[in-house]
């Protein structure tokens, strides 16, 4: 089993979930988060100050797979989220030691 | 009229029948219906006079209410445009500052700021006792023409209300709580009264020809003096200016200051239209105009300058603008033809936009702007009597600068001197950890803005 953190753009939710939904993955945990890579952040004015707006926002995506679908959904995400625009965001895929179901407490492949 | 006293005779004898045949076994009550209904009919007749007093009194009474209304609009305001984590603490200051402000109004203030001085006279401290008691004529025109004592006092109480909530935003996000409610008795009680006194109370600025309307100065400058006092004792919050940059601290909703600005305007149909005093036609109907003009003036002059001098128009900008037109007209709104109050509100919208960015350039950290907007603005407004409308002329001009010096001089002094008392003996700020964690936690032990429940639910 793998697990597949990505960071997207906002608005691209819906058409990662879609292209996702496609391939019979639908299983995810979506959280709102902050962060910058090489997308810079801007300045910005309050009452007469500025301030560097550095952290954007973004949408990160998790989920569990077994090990043979993490190709096809790692495309899936690619190309639903791009823009060819600098800000993208990012895919990072990590070994995962178990997973259990709570309901069934079934384990392994059979809980993802 | 006889006709009619003896049509009503025979109709309250018609309606008492049905009592005089079923009560026959008790003839001592029917011949007290029968009594009852005769002095009825006698009773005066309501003259065009009542009449009239009844509706200035009635429309006093709605003045007062929207004046109330204010308070709901500071504590949107002041909430909108401080940190989440210290709007529980701003939103209790502003309850308790009202209910405070009524309070001491009743028991010394209104007594305080209206001690019956002589007319003409140069009086300037008396006090005609405590709590409240209404005269004889309290209740006529004999009293004052356009309300009653019981009005006259809580539409004045409401006044003092809003001098006092004035000082809550700027001293936003570092001030103790318990020395802010201190503060705020002792100001509400002593000092806005006596000032007061000296115009509205017919005291030695009134005989000297210095004229307030509504409370550009006894009001919104009296309550940037304190603000203003505050601000220089507590300091700036922390982490505001650093390394001689000033670093914006940002609002945290911009939906609540707007919708304060809005409730806050309302509530000026109600303090410049009720300080006619009467519900004159020609006089509340010109008032409700100027004022108007003014804060429309006053939001479009300050959206126009922060735009050229910004890059970006400033939602908060915009708002402060709208309040500085609206107290820079409150000294005249009666005296102005529609021309200057548009002018005077342009004019104080580009002052606030000044003002804000002065003080943030000389360390005055103000969070909302009361400074700029009820001090600046409220001496611009004050001053604007003396250039625009009917008595515009230099004596004029010179009674305005007395009153402004006089009471801005009285009323700093003592807030200063207030707040200083108050830090000696109980510590006026926060600590540092407890700013930056938020006073919400730390001073009321519940947040505004709860995400993770604090209490397990079972």
């Amino acid at each position: 089993m793998k697990k597949i953190e990505a960071i997207i753009k906002p608005f691209k939710l819906e058409e990662v979930k879609d292209a996702l939904g496609e391939l019979g993955i639908e299983g995810m945990t979506v959280s709102e988060v902050k962060g910058f890579g090489r997308q810079k952040g801007h300045t910005e004015i309050y009452r007469g100050s500025e301030y560097t707006v550095d952290f954007l926002p973004k949408i990160k995506v998790e989920m569990v797979l077994p090990e043979d679908r993490v190709e096809t959904a790692v495309k899936a995400i690619v190309s639903s989220a791009k823009t060819g625009k600098i800000g993208d965001g990012k895919i990072f895929i990590l070994p995962i030691d178990e997973a259990i179901r709570i309901r069934t407490e079934e384990k392994g492949d059979k809980a993802v | 009229m006889k006709r009619n006293y003896i049509a009503l005779l025979i109709v309250c004898l018609l309606a008492t029948l049905p009592r005089l045949v079923l009560a026959q076994e008790d003839p001592a009550a029917a011949v007290e219906a029968v009594a009852a209904a005769v002095e009825e009919a006698e009773a005066p007749p309501i003259t065009a006079a009542d009449a009239l007093f009844t509706a200035h009194n009635l429309w006093m009474m709605i003045a007062a209410a929207l004046v109330f209304i204010m308070h709901l609009g500071f504590a949107c305001l002041e909430s909108g445009l401080v940190r989440a984590k210290n709007t529980t603490n701003i939103l209790f200051k502003n309850t308790m500052v009202v209910c405070i402000g009524i309070l001491t109004y009743c028991i010394c203030g209104f007594n305080l700021m209206y001690p019956e001085f002589e007319d003409g006279g140069h009086g300037w401290l008396q006090f005609s006792g405590f709590g409240l008691s209404s005269p004889d004529v309290g209740m006529t025109a004999a009293y004052a023409a356009g309300y009653t004592y019981w009005t006259d006092f809580l539409f004045q109480a409401m006044f003092a209300a809003t001098a006092a909530t004035i000082v809550s935003g700027a001293v936003a996000e570092r001030i103790k709580l318990s020395s802010f409610l201190v503060f705020s008795t002792i100001f509400v009680a002593i000092s806005y009264p006596i000032t007061g006194s000296w115009k509205w109370g017919l005291g030695w600025l009134n005989t000297l020809g210095f004229y307030d309307f509504a409370g550009s100065t006894l009001v919104h400058s009296v309550g940037g003096w304190g603000a203003l006092a505050g601000v220089i004792i507590l300091g700036p919050r922390v982490g505001k200016y650093v390394n001689g940059k000033i670093r914006p601290i940002l609002g945290h909703s911009m939906p609540l200051a707007t919708i304060g600005v809005f409730l806050l305007w309302l509530g000026w149909f109600g303090f410049n239209g009720g300080s006619v005093l009467s519900a004159d036609p020609g006089l509340v109907s010109l008032t409700l105009v100027t004022t108007c003009l003014a804060a429309a003036a006053g939001g479009v002059g300050a959206m126009t300058l922060a735009w050229s001098l910004l890059k970006k128009p400033d939602l908060s900008m915009a708002l402060n603008g709208v309040l500085a037109g609206l107290v820079g007209i409150t000294a005249g709104a009666d005296q102005m033809l529609p021309m200057s109050a548009i002018l005077i509100g342009f004019i104080a919208g580009g002052i606030v936009v000044v003002s804000v960015l002065v003080c943030d350039k000389v360390k005055l950290d103000d969070p909302v702007g009361a400074i700029s907007v009820h001090l600046v603005c409220g001496i611009w407004g004050t001053l604007a009597v003396g250039i625009f409308g009917a008595k515009a002329g230099f004596s004029q001009l010179i009674a305005q600068l007395i009153g402004i010096g006089a009471i801005g001089a009285f009323t700093f002094i003592f807030a200063f001197a207030l707040f200083l008392g108050i830090k000696a003996v109980m510590g006026l700020r926060v600590s540092e950890d407890e700013e930056r964690e938020g006073l919400d936690v730390r001073e009321h032990g519940n947040e505004a803005y709860p995400t993770f429940q604090p209490v397990p639910e079972v």
